[in-house]
């Protein structure tokens, strides 16, 4: 089957990995902006980083048949350093029109600081003048359930925001009802120990049904398994569900989520590249 | 959706469940074993009132065992913070 793994920071995967997701049927990916490991030291920092979201990983990824696409910020651990996220916030206009930028992400909270809330709603700001979607990092553990509430506080406050344009990520039991209800996109995360496992995953789809739900493996530099969405494949089909069910929730959801936003210019895999007949 | 009969339910998960069980049971073991008290630590007592939640009747236990291990949420938050309300 046909997916897409709408969170995956293939910048920290391999070629090989490249490689493997194409074989298990990856067609597309979406690669929000994120943590190194390490705080870059200046605007420029990013500005390199940036380039090689918008330039090297879609040719990489294009080697083997994968269209990338990806997502701008300053993720929510280095925006502890509010002048220099100020500084990235004001550069990244200079990337939002290059081709498969599908908006700005992924931000969010880690530890619901001050500062972190504060270049969240800035980062919300950019993306609402710019017309950009936005993609949303939830907090882990412990900080996850009180943090998604103070990100829901943010965003439903402010009328201007659309919010089927926001993905609301790292959902879990406690939070994807939140999420769901007040008419966000989820997404669920399939990461070793701190996240959500494949069986959980589809349990949530059998409480909530598939309706703005989609799930990805947020495969990184961490211990992280950037073949996690056809683990969740293989339990929807354990378990009996039908392809139709499967197809909605790992190729068609990303596809109607995505296609809100105008860098996404999608080949599908069976209509031939550059089929303008 | 397609829902499954309890028994083929079971089926699948009755192994997996028993050995999540043992595993949790010989870790709790293997603290009781280890020297020292971990009566002052609060994640201890997490980990007790999780257990309490597995032998409730309602079906909504993993998202009650996740509020267990979660900071609490204060509507407050934003005047704590100092963050100010943006109504557009
Ligand atoms: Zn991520």
């Amino acid at each position: 089957m046909y997916y897409i793994d709408p969170h995956i920071h293939m910048v920290s995967r391999t070629t090989d990995d490249y490689e493997t997701l194409a074989k298990m049927g990856c067609v597309a990916l979406s690669e929000p902006a994120f943590w190194a490991g390490y705080d870059r030291g200046s605007v420029d920092g990013f500005r390199d980083y940036f380039e090689q979201l918008t330039v090297f990983e879609p040719k990489r990824a294009g080697w083997y048949g994968i269209q990338h696409f990806t997502w701008l910020c300053i993720n929510a651990k280095e925006a502890e350093n509010v002048s220099l996220a100020r500084e990235v916030i004001a550069m990244i206009p200079e990337f939002l029109d290059r081709p498969g930028v599908l908006g700005i992400g992924e931000i969010g909270l880690n530890k619901n600081t001050k500062n972190e809330a504060t270049v969240f709603l800035e980062h919300v700001e950019l993306a609402l003048r710019t017309d950009e979607q936005i993609l949303i990092h939830t907090p882990h553990l412990e900080d996850k359930y009180q943090g998604t509430r103070m990100i829901l506080d943010m965003l439903c406050d402010d009328g201007r925001v659309n919010r089927e344009r926001v993905l609301v990520d790292h959902v879990e039991e406690h939070t994807v009802r939140l999420v769901l209800e007040q008419g966000f996109w989820a997404g669920m995360t399939l990461y070793p120990v701190s996240k959500c496992t494949p069986a959980r995953a589809v349990d949530i789809v059998e409480m909530y049904g598939p309706e703005r739900l989609l799930v990805n493996s947020a495969g990184d530099w961490g211990p992280s398994k950037p073949t996690a969405v056809p683990d969740f494949i293989l339990e929807m089909r354990r378990r009996g569900h039908a392809e139709s069910l499967i197809r909605r929730v790992v190729y068609e959801n990303p596809i109607a989520f995505f296609s809100q936003s105008r860098g996404f210019v999608f080949n599908p895999p069976d209509v031939a590249e550059h089929a303008n007949v | 959706m397609n829902v499954r009969k309890s028994a083929a339910v079971f089926e699948q998960e009755f192994l997996p469940v028993r050995a999540k069980l043992l595993e949790v049971a010989a870790a709790l073991d293997r603290l009781d074993r280890a020297d020292g008290s971990l009566a002052t630590d609060a994640r201890r007592a997490k980990i007790q009132a999780a257990i309490q939640v597995l032998l409730r009747p309602e079906d909504d236990r993993a998202e009650q065992i996740q509020l267990i291990f979660s900071r609490p949420f204060e509507d407050d938050w934003r005047k704590k913070l100092g963050v100010s309300e943006v109504r557009k």
